[in-house]
């Protein structure tokens, strides 16, 4: 380059101008910018937006029966609210006051007998299914029948219940609640324990096989102390739902009016009391104080629900954490 | 946990020791084998069990059902009266109702239930609440900064609650909220459209319309689920590519996003059938429990699973085997939607891992 002529001041000069008057000119002229406008009044623009504005409120709009309810139940069970409600028996038709304390005890019975079925079941269930080779035929079928189970009826699940303990043992019971139930649980926890185990790092797994721990040590010492969180988020899940079920206890539980204990003696080969069987029964009635109850009964249950839903995401939130 | 050995936790010289010595890593003993070959089996054994559970609950109500299969045959389908005094059965108005309002609800439940993935999916909220903040400059503040996703998270949990609230619970809220609500209004409307075959009964307590409409809130928050899985799974390059092609947002949504999601949301659409179709408390509570075979919105009519509540704890023996063959009915219809549900679901899956 050295050896090129240097530029003469007046050239240069002419150059700079030329470079300017070119700058000047506006390179866009001949480009419509009212067409690449994103302006609101064009039709397909302002179809977005209207769009974007429907769905909003749609989704708000979905929420309104959620709050609705439970203002409601803020409503009309807590005027009823007190501590009667805990420790007494249902009241007999025109009779005024009573409580519901034999359904809290049933409902907890009865759940806790469908949960002592299930876990093991359930995480056993889901170790198979999280170790299983990846072309197995059993862990495929196991998992579609979880998933068809977790859409099932629970209403047949009471029937099933209802032919195979009820009229086998002869009697309504809590027992057979607690299995129809269960019923309703399994997929659940199933499908819950079957993640959170197949989350857990391969390389832990592997240090533990390369440590010479059998798979049973595996499971028990590595997947399921690491999963924990995980899984409790399933079995609180599982317990909220078959709380809040009332179809399956319709007729393997039926309804009793007096405690569990009956005698000193607890008797699980009775009818027992649930309360989401006590709210059907008191609506359907034309009492008002069997209403006002149904109500109350609604706002215990709801909170029972609710609580042992948001114990449940925060065991997943401790997962997620780690 | 108490099955740990002490070995497993090495803190001290002494464990350090027993770490020199060997004692920690070693080939299984004849006695663990024995036990690892155990819990093996009796894992198998369970999971093998809830195949054994479904074959079991086709069987039992199956067994249970065939002295009414054998008494009153395929004309039971389509009977439409039921009187144990005349010991005739028929439950086609249930099998209707059961259809109609299911479809009805679904119908609704999907317009909402989509819509509200939609805008959960496309993070219409946390974009508002940015812009809120960004007005008073603390859009990146430690604790304002995470308020976006933070509300993006409740509003997704809030829907979920939706269906954490029990079924019996909806029905008390229709029968002494909903009903007392809605009733003047369609009241209205049948005296001025009375022509109409939808609105041709007044509504005088129960039916399909309140029905239907708790029904399509309980189904909600599985099709929001599982279309916002399918529609947050969509690769973020075929949004881009609409964009850059100039597309807006909703011709994007539209034309891009829900026809790639599409196997997805159907799958749930599916399931939610499933579970409408199978629902009993709410419609106890609030279908009328009348064996009528209508189209109209406001007139109660009867469905399955509300025919099982209301009759199974009061029916006498002649009734019972009659009851497990409609239960035998409702659950060949929410098995195979349950199927075609789950198999979509898993094609879906398969598919998008594919790409």
């Amino acid at each position: 380059m050295s050896d090129q002529r240097p530029v003469q001041p007046k050239e240069s000069e002419a150059l700079l101008h030329r470079a300017e008057a070119e700058a000047e000119r506006d390179p866009f002229a001949g480009v419509d910018f009212s067409a690449l406008e994103h302006s609101i009044y064009r039709p397909r623009t302002a179809f977005s937006v209207i769009l974007s504005w429907v769905v909003t409120a749609m989704t708000l709009l979905a929420l309104v029966p959620l709050f609705a309810v439970l203002l409601m139940l803020i409503w009309r069970g807590g005027q009823k609210l007190s501590l009667a409600l805990f420790t007494q028996l249902p009241p007999a038709p025109l009779e005024q006051g009573g409580g519901f304390g034999n359904a809290i005890v049933g409902t907890l019975i009865m759940v806790g007998l469908a949960t002592l079925i299930t876990v093991p079941l359930g995480v056993l269930t889901g170790v198979y299914l999280a170790q299983a080779p990846g072309g197995s035929k059993l862990a495929a079928a196991v998992r579609f029948s979880a998933k068809v189970l977790t859409g099932f009826p629970s209403i047949l699940a009471g029937v099933f219940a209802y032919g195979a303990i009820v009229l086998v043992t002869g009697g309504y019971s809590a027992i057979a609640g607690g299995i129809a139930l269960s019923i309703l649980m399994l997929p659940t926890i199933i499908l819950t324990s079957e993640s959170a185990i197949g989350m857990v790092p391969a390389k832990m797994k592997e240090a533990s096989i390369g440590l010479g721990a059998t798979t049973t040590q595996t499971a028990w010492m590595v997947l399921l102390p690491t999963a924990m969180p995980g899984i409790l988020t399933g079995v609180m899940l599982a317990v909220a739902r078959a709380a809040g079920e009332t179809a399956p206890l319709l007729f393997t539980a039926l309804f009793s009016n007096y405690w569990i204990m009956s005698g000193g003696r607890f008797n699980l080969m009775q009818p027992t009391a649930s309360l989401a069987v006590l709210i059907y029964n008191f609506s359907g009635m034309p009492f008002k104080n069997q209403v006002e109850l149904a109500w109350a009964a609604a706002l215990v249950l709801v909170a029972l629900v609710l609580i042992t839903n948001l114990i449940g995401q925060s065991f997943s939130r401790q997962q997620n954490l780690q | 946990m108490s099955s740990v050995p002490e070995t497993s936790r090495i803190q001290g010289p002494e464990e350090v020791k027993a770490w020199h010595a060997g004692q920690i890593w070693q080939p299984p003993s004849k006695m663990q084998l024995v036990i690892d070959s155990a819990f093996r089996g009796l894992c198998i054994a369970f999971a093998a069990l809830t195949v054994v559970l479904i074959v079991l609950l086709v069987v039992e109500i199956g067994a249970k059902a065939i002295p009414a299969f054998r008494e009153h045959g395929l004309s039971f389908i389509w009977g439409r009266t039921w009187d144990p005094n005349r010991d005739v059965f028929g439950i086609l108005p249930e099998i209707w109702g059961t259809l109609y309002t299911s479809l009805l609800a679904l119908f609704f439940g999907s317009l909402f239930g989509v819509a509200a993935a939609v805008f959960l999916s496309e993070g219409y909220m946390s974009e508002g609440i940015f812009k809120i903040l960004k007005m008073f400059g603390v859009q990146f503040h430690p604790f304002w900064g995470k308020l976006p996703e933070r509300c993006e998270l409740l509003l997704k949990n809030l829907i979920e609650l939706l269906a954490a609230v029990p079924s019996v619970v909806y029905g008390l809220w229709g029968l002494f909220v909903v009903i007392p609500l809605i009733r003047p209004w369609c009241n209205w409307i049948h005296e001025q459209f009375a022509w109409f075959p939808l609105f041709s009964t007044d509504l005088s307590g129960p039916g399909i319309l309140p029905a239907v409409f708790v029904l399509s809130i309980m189904i909600l928050p599985t099709i929001t689920a599982i279309s916002r899985d399918a529609l947050i799974s969509v690769p973020p390059k075929l949004r881009m590519a609409a964009y850059g092609l100039g597309a807006t947002r909703w011709e994007t949504i539209l034309g891009v996003l829900l026809p790639t999601a599409s196997r997805g949301i159907f799958g749930g659409i599916v399931l939610a059938f499933g579970r409408a179709l199978g629902e009993t408390m709410a419609l106890a509570m609030l279908v009328g429990n009348a064996n009528r075979l209508t189209v109209s919105l406001f007139s109660p009519a009867n469905t399955l699973a509300a025919l099982l509540a209301n009759s199974f704890p009061e029916a006498g023996a002649r009734e019972i085997p009659v009851l497990m063959y409609a239960a035998l009915v409702l659950l060949a219809i929410t098995l195979v939607v349950n199927m075609f549900g789950a198999l979509v679901l898993e094609r879906a899956a398969s598919k998008s891992e594919a790409k």
